[in-house]
Formats: structure tokens, sequence, C-alpha cells
């Protein structure tokens, strides 16, 4: 778009062109005016201040952040667990909040990705016009419920009717090591918060993978299926293939909002600060839920533990997030697949 | 051996005369039986797992049966289609019906949540809820008491101050992005996406330490208003960017060779071209920060009684539900629940809207116009 102005003829030394006679031709030069450089420069200022903002949102974290980190050491801040941050030793670090955050995320894609995905192939291949129109609503949405109502929901309505699935997972399929539990009491799981958050990523995982699913070739499809393709052959032969890219690309968008998920896994669970490998029983937590539920607890230093755990997960969205968004574009170039 | 071959072609050269029906076969066509086999593995899996749930284990939890119906259903669609019509077939109606039940999952998903919460809340909802606030509303008190409007104030001074803030600023990104560029276009895209997924909790602590903690501001409603702009930014820049793209080059080819130069070109040309989709990305935009949470309890506070002054605490619609149902009392509970349906109405009407407005087709209303203005002449001509 820049050069849309760009020479036609060679910008001369004559500074006086543009008022010169009829029959020399006008002076075209791909020197922007002042008002055009005004309007270029003004909106360049607001682009790279969108990059100074996210800059200074870590720095400032990280400033309020310091007393934490150097109390123990910023390694010790990242291995140990706990919220002591008010005695005369305090122990505190986001280690099982980290554990937590991922386990909750994993959780929530193995619920979420299957059905995200299924949704966008049923939009993009099966739905006719209409159907498609009223879906694709229907995701648009599911993204703008806000998080606490969803968390209300989980834990009023879905709560109670789980529980009984995640006995009969504990009971029958004792014999995958996160399925087992310690104790009886299975509200407030890292597997209910999982599943909320499993819903809640759905739209941007569904419309990130349509967009994908869309843009494989129509030639090679109708070529499946005049070769005699059923639909789900020329889905698994043609679709899924293309969209590789893009799909794991969404799949890592969908952690990245899922791990800063913070009000609806806040409703949900009971907090926890051990590591345990059990997802079924009471007792979880996530760096963002921790943050709500415990700010303004803790003293000066609790505050800057707290900041310290929004810096670490800032860092940890924001390399997800740019991981997965670099795959995405890359796969809707058509760079790889 | 040539003769059998020869008696085993002869039958259909016998045929010929008498024609085949022509009887158009379409491959998506869905006949009775197709229904048949559909109802009667729904009715058979449904079934087999009502008995083997409650009348045989006494397993309890609804979405068990759910999920198991689901999975019993697709085994017996699976083996019933594969003897009618052989394994290829019964294998893609199967990821059909896999595939749509997905899309069933999400659309009933959307329904509990809102029916939910639409029978849990509705009692309140009434005149006295929308007019008073909670500042003389004591512990003992029945849920009808007291209101939320307060928290509704609250949260469209919040909001709206938001947009003021947030709007230009991703609307200009959207702008430098696809109509300026340069070299750092891209570099700027990435920030932005990256700031998209920026967790909600992640500004509001970003705003606390450098607007609240700072020692002379505090606690206010500005303060929630700073960090809702952060998240209203890169979704707004996102739906605009793409409204932008949108508009013709030609139009803009046009604008510069009249000699307009760059910034009447943007101003008069593109943006009007875009202003219902930018009026639509705004207003999705407010649909998705409308309803944060996380940044505004580390940033304004909160307040029981009505208070107009952003500088000040205040309370918000998502505040007030996050608190009181956090309460024991079941009263506070129950207001938790009503004011999350006036939250989830408000989402609501702003989506409508942004539904609505984007329906609109672009130069629609200057035709209406147009035509308007001309029927007179015509007739008097």
């Amino acid at each position: 778009m820049s050069d849309v102005t760009g020479t036609l003829l060679p910008p001369s030394g004559d500074p006086s062109g543009p008022g010169g006679d009829a029959a020399s031709p006008r002076l075209v030069t791909s020197e922007h005016r002042l008002d055009d450089r005004l309007f270029r420069g003004a909106t360049k200022t607001i682009g790279v201040g969108v990059f100074v903002l996210l800059f200074l949102i870590g720095l400032f974290l990280f400033i309020g952040a310091l007393p934490a980190f150097d109390k123990n050491g910023p390694i010790a801040f990242l291995t140990t667990s706990g919220f002591n941050t008010l005695g005369a030793h305090p122990v505190f670090g986001v280690a099982s909040m980290l554990f937590w955050t991922v386990v909750i995320a994993v959780i929530a894609a193995c619920v979420g990705v299957p059905i995200a995905i299924g949704t966008a192939l049923f939009i993009v291949e099966f739905a006719p016009a209409r159907l498609r129109r009223v879906l694709i609503t229907v995701i648009d949405l599911l993204a703008v419920v806000p998080s606490i109502i969803f968390g209300l929901w989980g834990l009023v309505m879905l709560e109670p009717r789980i529980v009984g699935f995640e006995q009969f997972l504990s009971v029958h399929l004792k014999f995958i090591p996160f399925f087992r539990v310690t104790s009886s009491v299975f509200d407030g799981s890292a597997f209910i918060a999982g599943v909320v958050v499993g819903l809640m990523i759905v739209p941007i995982v569904t419309s990130i993978t349509r967009e994908i699913f869309a843009l494989a070739p129509q030639g090679e499809r109708e070529a499946a299926l005049a070769l005699g393709a059923t639909k789900a052959s020329m889905i698994r032969a043609v679709v899924l293939p293309f969209g590789r890219g893009g799909m794991i690309g969404a799949i890592m968008l969908g952690l990245g909002r899922a791990m800063g998920e913070t009000v609806a896994v806040a409703t949900i669970i009971s907090v926890t600060l051990s590591i345990d490998p059990n997802i079924l029983q009471n007792g979880a937590n996530s760096i963002a839920a921790f943050i709500v539920l415990r700010f303004g607890t803790g003293g000066s230093l609790g505050l800057a533990a707290l900041l310290g755990a929004g810096f670490v997960l800032f860092c940890f969205t924001l390399l997800v997030n740019l991981a997965a968004s670099f795959i995405v574009n890359r796969s809707r170039t058509g760079a790889s697949a | 051996m040539s003769t059998t071959t020869l008696e085993r072609q002869s039958p259909p050269q016998a045929e010929p005369p008498a024609p085949r029906p022509l009887t158009r076969r379409r491959p998506r066509q869905f006949t009775p039986t197709d229904l048949v086999v559909l109802l009667g593995s729904a009715l058979a899996s449904i079934s087999l797992v009502w008995v083997v749930f409650y009348q045989l284990t006494l397993l309890a939890g609804a979405s068990g049966f759910v999920i198991c119906t689901l999975a019993t259903f697709l085994v017996v669609y699976y083996l019933a289609n594969r003897s009618l019509f052989g394994n290829m077939a019964a294998i893609n109606r199967v990821i059909a019906a896999l595939v749509s039940s997905c899309a069933a999952v999400v659309v009933f998903g959307l329904a509990l949540v809102v029916g939910f919460l639409a029978t849990k809340g509705y009692h309140l909802i009434g005149w006295h809820f929308f007019t008073h606030d909670q500042s003389r509303v004591l512990q003992s008190s029945p849920a009808s008491a007291g209101g939320i409007s307060h928290a509704i104030i609250g949260t469209l001074e919040q909001v709206g101050i938001a947009v003021l803030i947030g709007a230009p600023a991703g609307i200009i990104t959207a702008i430098f992005i696809n109509e300026v560029g340069g070299r750092i276009t891209a570099l700027v895209r990435t920030v932005v996406t990256a700031m998209s997924a920026l967790p909600t909790i992640v500004a509001g602590l970003f705003i606390y330490v450098l607007w609240v903690s700072d020692t002379h501001h505090g606690f206010s409603g500005f303060a929630g208003s700073l960090a809702l702009a952060i998240m209203l930014l890169p979704n707004i820049h996102r739906t605009t960017e793409e409204v932008l793209k949108v508009v013709h080059g030609s139009l803009r080819e046009a604008s510069m060779a009249l000699g307009a130069p760059h910034w009447r070109t943007v101003w008069s040309v593109v943006l009007p071209t875009a202003r219902t989709g930018i009026v639509t990305a705004v207003l999705l935009g407010i649909a998705r920060v409308v309803g944060e949470t996380a940044p505004l309890i580390v940033t304004i506070f909160g307040a029981t009684y009505m208070e107009t002054n952003p500088l000040h605490t205040q309370e918000a619609l998502p505040l007030f539900v996050w608190q009181s149902y956090r309460l024991p009392n079941a009263a506070d509970i129950q207001r938790a629940f009503s004011a999350g349906l006036v939250l989830v109405g408000l989402v609501l009407i702003l989506f409508t809207a942004a539904r609505l407005i984007a329906s609109i087709r672009p130069g629609f209303t200057n035709r209406m116009v147009e035509r308007f203005k001309r029927t007179p002449k015509e007739a008097s001509a």
C-alpha cells in the first residue's frame, strides 16, 4: 500500500516543479507531503506503542516481583511450592501452580480440541449452508459468554453431575496413574475445571481450524471424490493432511488460552499447594486462579510473589502463543503442510 | 471355456430392449432405510445404556450417561450400517455422526450454560433490581432487597472509558498494519496477536503496578477501564484488520489518482467503506470484555453503593457476581445468579447488535437514501 504514491518520474533537483507551465509534465516525487508524513508517523507511533505496551507489561510485572525473586533467588521461586510469605522464614514459589496450570490446560485440550475439530469439520464439510451460518454464530456467541458465567455453571450445574463419572474413572481406570485417588472427595478437582475450560477454548480452536480446513484445495477434494472416495476418506486423505500445521497451531493457541483462564478455574477448584498426579480428586491450582484468590493476602512480600507468578504466567503464555501464531500463519500461507 | 463365458454374457444381451427406469441416483440422499437405521441405533443405545446405568450397576451421573450413550450409539450405528451397506459406507456414516454430534455438543453446551443461568437467576429480575444499590442491604435481608444499579452504572462507565481509549488505538493499529505498512508491520501484527491471548489477570496486574499501587491513585473505576482497554485493543484490531483487507484496492488507487493525500484516502474512502465492519468490530470487542472479571478484581476493588465518579472505587457487574457468589448467604448467591443473568443479557444484546450491523451490506443505507431522494423527482417528471 505504501508504494501507491511511488515515482512516475525521478525527482528533479528543481524545487519549483509543481507550479511549472502546462507543457512540461507535472513533477511527481516519491516524497510524502507534510500532512501524509504526520499521518504515517502518527499511525506508526501507535503501532510501535502496542509493541512497547507489551514490553512494559512484562517489565512492570518483573519490577514488581523483584522483592520476591530476591528473597530466595529466582531459581528457588520456580522450584518451590508454597505461599508462606508472612513468617520469619518465608517459603513460596510457583512450582505447584505451574504444574497444575499445565495439567488443567492439557485436560482442557483433551476435552475441547476433539470437539472443536469435529465441529470445524462439520461446518466445513457436512453442514448445509444455512446450518453453517447458524453454527458459526453459535460458536462466536460461545466465545463472548463471560468466564465467570462458565465458572458458576461448572460449580453449580456440572459438578454434581460429573462427580459420578469421575468416580467411575477412578474405580475402573485405576491402572492409569493419574486416575488414581487417595481421597474420596471428587469436588473441586482439576478434571472438572479442565472440562469447563475445555468448553471455553472450543470457539478459538474451532474458528482457526475451520479457516484452515476451508483452505484445503477444492481440486484435490473433487479428485478424491471422483476416484470413489467416501467423504470420510476424502477428509482423511485431503483435508486433514492439508490442515495439520494449522491444527497444531490451533491446539497450542487453545492451550495458551486455557493456561490464562482465570475466573472460571478460580470458581471451581479447591486450592492445593502440593504437586500430586491425582487429577480426579479435590484439590487443584493454577497461577491465574491463585492470583485472584490470594490477592491482598500475604503482605507486601505476598504481593511481590503474586506479581512474580503473574510474570511467569506472562512469559509462559507469550511463548506458547507466539509459537502457535507462527505455526498458524505458516500453514495459512501454505509454506508447509 | 469359451461357451461358458458366452452363456454368462448372454442375459445382459437379451435385456437391453427393456429400458431401465431412469431414477436419478443421489449419493447424498437420505432414504427411509437410513432414517430407520439412525433412529433404531439411537433407541438401542439409549435403552442399553439405561439398563446398564440405572438398573444393573446404579452408576449415577447424568454426564456419564450422556457420554456412554454417545459411545454406544456410534458402535451400534457402525454395526448396523456395516451389515446393510458394507464397511466403507459404515465408516463414512459413523464419521458423519461423530462430527455432527461434536457440533451438537457445542450447541447443547451453550444452551445448557445460558438456560442454567436463566432458570437460576430470573427470580429477581425486575424494576427494583435495576434501580437500587446494595448500600442498605443487611446480611439478614432477603434476596429481593437492594439491586445492582451501582454495578450496572459502574460497568457502563468503565467499559465506556475503555472503548474511548482502546477502540481508537485498535483501529489505528489496524490502519497502520493494513494501510501504512513498513518494515515493522509483521512484528506489530505478531505482538498484537500475542496480546489478544494475554491472560486477563496479567493485564489487571500490570495496571495494578502501574496505576493502583502507585501512592496517590489507589483502586478506581478508571484503573479498571485501563485494564479493559488493554483487552479491547487486540480484539478490535483483529476484526478491523479483516474488514480493512476487504476494502477493494481500486478504491484506494482511484482516490490516490485523483491526487488525494494518503490520510485523506484513508479517512474519506477506506474508513467509510469499512464503516459497518468497524462498528461491528467495536461492538464485538465490547461484548468480549464487558464480562471480564479477573482484571477488575485487582483494579476497582468494588463498592456496595452508587458511585458515579470513575476515579473512585466502583462496583462492576462481573465483580458483583464474583463477590456475591462467594458469600455464605443464600440471598447473596441468588443475587449473584440474577446479576450474572443481567450480564449475559447485556452480552447478548451487544452480540446481536454487532450481528445485525454486520449483516447490513456496505453502501446499503446510502442507496436507500438515494432512492428516497430520487422518487419525488421521478414522480414529478
